[in-house]
């Protein structure tokens, strides 16, 4: 983490204004601030939270899992489990993760802005999210809920037990949290540009942040307003999901999915943004294909929206319904693909770094592409009959959430560490966790997809002996990623305190966010930035690729 | 005519109007996704039940609905005018004309409440002791129907309350750009837009 | 009256008369193309409040986008779930 900058430096010198974090010291400094970087750490802590949460669901369910027997945990304590283990992954962990702390802290940095467009919007969005996660609590103190995430009717709405109202509460009142985050994005992307930081300049990573965003404006209302109707249906009896009140059950599915399916681009494409900033950083080159990286993250938003009936293949839709949502999902993969080929065309003949960011995100590549290339197996419609339900869509769906945009959380975590604390951490225990956390994702998920297409069915927590040993080896391998994604705090938390100061600039990257000083000062930049180069102005072009000056 | 400073983080007060304005537009999508929900679930009814769809909407008011369609396009047209007025320097023309949009607001509530007390008495609103319905269509369809109109007045409710808000703001008035009055007018039409979509959804699929 | 008045006037006018005439076409024996007579019309009248209440018709491409996404995107959702509906035996 030694590389001298390669241009000269325009950053101002050391405590010539006092970083964001010593702004003020008091909690009130930081539970009313309206910084984007104090708020983006203010996520950070609670995502954390959440995420410790969810994970201990998840190895409840893991540790069920190890024998045939339902031992451990009853049938309904079960499906507790897995209910609230993916309601708080899904909005309070994954949802948030990368948009609302690395998106939060690096868009105004990555553009020259002093901050979001909207300050108070962004701090009301933080509050939200408290709000509705205090909820969500509140539903896994009081016995938690059965329905799994999915919330599908008419389990959701007639028969299931426990909190349903609250916990739908909760992930409505989430969905205000994101679609204000969504709006603030995009009017920043579009009016704090820095002088000449124009759209064929701007990062990849807010590229697809402005993606994601259009995602969260456009999608979570639908949600919020199916959620709300599951829930007059609880509680007042109106019908519109129930067969025998004149409702129909898959005008659900088809509502939930125009938001969930959109919202697993949610999940991924802000992932996206950070692998492209860090594999070019890496390997000191201007990206391969600089427009078609920017043009496939919109791309995937907008033809996201035209796939979510790959969930209901077997449900009981129109047959020429499921033709076309499984043409239009084969589609979708175009445009990841894409982004895939431009990585490995980007570290071609680079000069590369091996360092701890560049081993996550070429873990993240490995696991992207085995999710989503399971992902199109899933699509074609006679495969899908023959996997569905089972753990071939678990083990597909984690290749892309866990080890895709954990994977990239954890290396947006190590790039951007310096440039938020003010605090190198150190190299060889960085490598050593990125290698543990990919060896445990794959012994934990990899016999998924045995177990999966063997038959064994999601949301069972008793099965037949031969499937055994596969289980037991996802579960150990649960264990080693466990102990992968604690070394990282244990040593980041140890340099919070004791390790070496950043530079400015410890990578030698391009980017605004490098040119002030780690940690930024309150305003970011003490001089309006003018730009006047594209944003991976490396000293290596690559003949093949199109400028993007 | 009262310049304001811009507010951190902009630079120009230019950039920041138009960041409001985007800002409001960008909210108004969603919030037509949000009806959207409710769109779909009256469609799949629609589809799947036309004749029982069109027998439960003809025991909705067409006269009124009309009229409350008339009322609220009324407003929408002062509204607008309002933001004119402000923009010409004449303040006292432009509260005015937030006035008369919120007292056409008002009009519409009104009617809608009659309108709601006119179905509670025909035993047509669910949940309440007098319902009666022909069978579980006519009772989802007026289960839409409330869930419709009233999350409509919601939102009735609220413009009305920015509306006030704007009409009593003195640097709001003497805005010749009319920042807060033409945001709070965009959010007005788009209730007017929604109410627009529900007027054939909900009382024309009545008329035989 | 200012051109700007004048202008809003007419679009009201405008809207008052669709009103008139999307009431008048339910009552006409149109069969199957009724629905698609009113949505029309609703239609037509959502563009009249865009372009001159919302005063679309003064702004650049981005406030368009912006305001046409919303109605562009339901479609998709609408149009998409009556495929299954309209389709299923």
């Amino acid at each position: 983490m030694t590389r001298a900058s390669n241009r000269p430096p325009v950053v101002p010198p050391e405590a010539a204004l006092p970083s964001y974090l010593r702004a003020g010291y008091t909690l009130r400094s930081w539970l009313l601030t309206t910084d984007h970087k104090r708020i983006a750490i203010l996520y950070l802590v609670s995502i954390s939270f959440f995420f410790l949460i969810g994970a201990i669901a998840a190895a409840l369910i893991r540790l069920e899992l190890l024998t045939p027997a339902g031992d451990l945990l009853t049938n309904d304590g079960y499906n507790r489990a897995f209910s609230i283990h993916g309601i708080i992954m899904v909005w309070f962990f994954l949802i948030p993760s990368i948009p609302n702390t690395f998106g939060n802290f690096l868009i105004p940095l990555m553009i020259g802005a002093r901050d979001l467009a909207f300050p108070r919007l962004n701090l009301l969005s933080w509050y939200i999210y408290v709000v509705a996660g205090l909820i969500t609590l509140y539903v896994v103190l009081s016995g938690g809920v059965d329905t799994g995430w999915t919330f599908y009717t008419p389990l959701s709405s007639v028969y299931a037990n426990g909190a349903v109202v609250a916990a739908i509460l909760a992930v409505f009142i989430s969905g205000f949290s994101s679609i204000l985050t969504g709006l603030n994005f995009i009017v920043t992307v579009h009016k704090l540009r820095a002088p000449g930081m124009t759209w064929g300049r701007l990062p990849l990573f807010v590229w697809s942040h402005y993606a994601t965003s259009i995602i969260f404006v456009l999608a979570t209302p639908v949600l919020a307003i199916t959620l709300l109707l599951v829930a007059a249906e609880r509680l007042f009896g109106i019908g519109v999901f129930d067969p025998a009140l004149g409702g129909d059950p898959l005008l659900f599915q088809h509502l939930f999915w125009f938001y969930s399916h959109p919202a697993v681009y949610i999940m991924i494409l802000p992932a996206l943004g950070v692998i492209s900033e860090l594999i070019t950083s890496a390997a000191h080159k201007r990206i391969f294909g600089y427009w078609f990286v920017a043009y496939a993250s919109i791309a995937i938003a907008v033809i996201g929206f035209f796939v979510w009936g790959h969930h209901m293949f077997v449900s009981g839709q129109s047959y020429y319904a499921s033709a076309i949502f499984s043409f239009l999902s084969i589609a979708v993969a175009v445009p990841s693909a894409i982004k895939v080929y431009n990585w490995t065309a980007t570290l071609y003949k680079g000069d590369i770094e091996l360092n701890a960011p560049l081993l996550y995100a070429m873990g993240f590549i490995g696991l992207f592409v085995a999710g989503g290339l399971t992902g199109l197996m899933l699509a074609m419609l006679a495969i899908d009959v023959h996997v569905h339900d089972t753990y071939f869509v678990v083990a597909h769906f984690h290749y892309i959430m866990v080890g895709g945009t954990v994977t990239a959380f954890f290396g947006a975590m190590h790039y951007w560490w310096p440039k938020i604390t003010g605090r190198l951490y150190p190299e060889a225990w960085a490598r050593a966790s990125a290698l543990v956390i990919l060896v445990g994702f794959n012994v934990t998920f990899f016999p998924l997809f045995l177990l999966g297409y063997e038959g064994m069915p999601r949301r069972y927590h008793v099965y037949p002996e031969s499937f055994q040993v596969l289980q037991v080896i996802s579960s150990c391998g649960a264990l080693l990623l466990a102990a992968g994604y604690l070394l990282p705090v244990a040593y980041l938390g140890w340099s919070l305190f004791r390790g070496a100061k950043a530079p400015a600039n410890p990578w030698g990257a391009t980017g605004l966010e490098w040119t002030t000083s780690s940690p930024p000062p309150k305003h970011n930049f003490i001089e309006q930035p003018v730009v006047e180069r594209g944003p991976y102005d490396y000293p290596i072009s690559d003949p093949l690729s199109r400028s993007n000056d | 005519m009262t310049e304001q400073a811009a507010e951190e983080p902009f630079h120009d007060t230019d950039r920041q109007e138009q960041a409001d304005r985007l800002g409001m537009l960008v909210f108004l999508a969603s919030e037509i996704m949000l009806f959207g929900g409710i769109f779909a679930a009256t469609m799949a009814l629609r589809i799947q039940h036309p004749q029982d769809y069109m027998k439960a909407a003809s025991h909705l008011r067409l006269a009124l609905g009309t009229a409350n369609t008339a009322i609220l396009l009324t407003s929408s047209l002062a509204a607008a005018l309002a933001v004119e007025g402000a923009r010409s320097g004449r303040s006292r023309w432009a509260a005015r004309a937030l006035a008369a949009a919120c007292l056409l607001g008002t009009a519409f509530l009104a009617v809608k409440g009659y309108e709601y007390a006119g179905e509670y008495r025909e035993g047509l609103m669910p949940g309440t002791a007098a319902a009666h319905f022909s069978g579980p269509l006519q009772r989802l369809f007026m289960d839409l129907y409330f869930l419709a109109t009233g999350l409509h007045a919601f939102h009735v409710l609220t413009g009305i309350v920015l509306m006030l808000t704007a009409a009593l703001n003195r640097t709001a008035l003497h805005d010749r750009r009319a920042v807060l009055i033409g945001n709070v007018a965009l959010y007005w039409h788009l209730v007017d837009i929604v109410w627009i979509f529900l007027f054939p959804t909900l009382y024309l699929a009545g008329v035989p | 009256m200012s051109i700007a008045v004048r202008r809003l006037l007419l679009a009201w006018i405008g809207l008052i008369a669709l009103l008139a005439l999307t009431v008048g076409l339910a009552f006409l024996p149109l069969g199957a193309a009724k629905p698609a007579a009113a949505y029309l019309i609703a239609t037509a009248k959502a563009a009249l409040v865009l372009w001159y209440f919302m005063e679309l018709r003064r702004e650049g491409g981005l406030p368009r986008l912006a305001a046409g996404a919303g109605f562009v995107w339901l479609s998709v959702l609408l149009v998409l779930t009556a495929a299954d509906f309209l389709s299923r035996n």
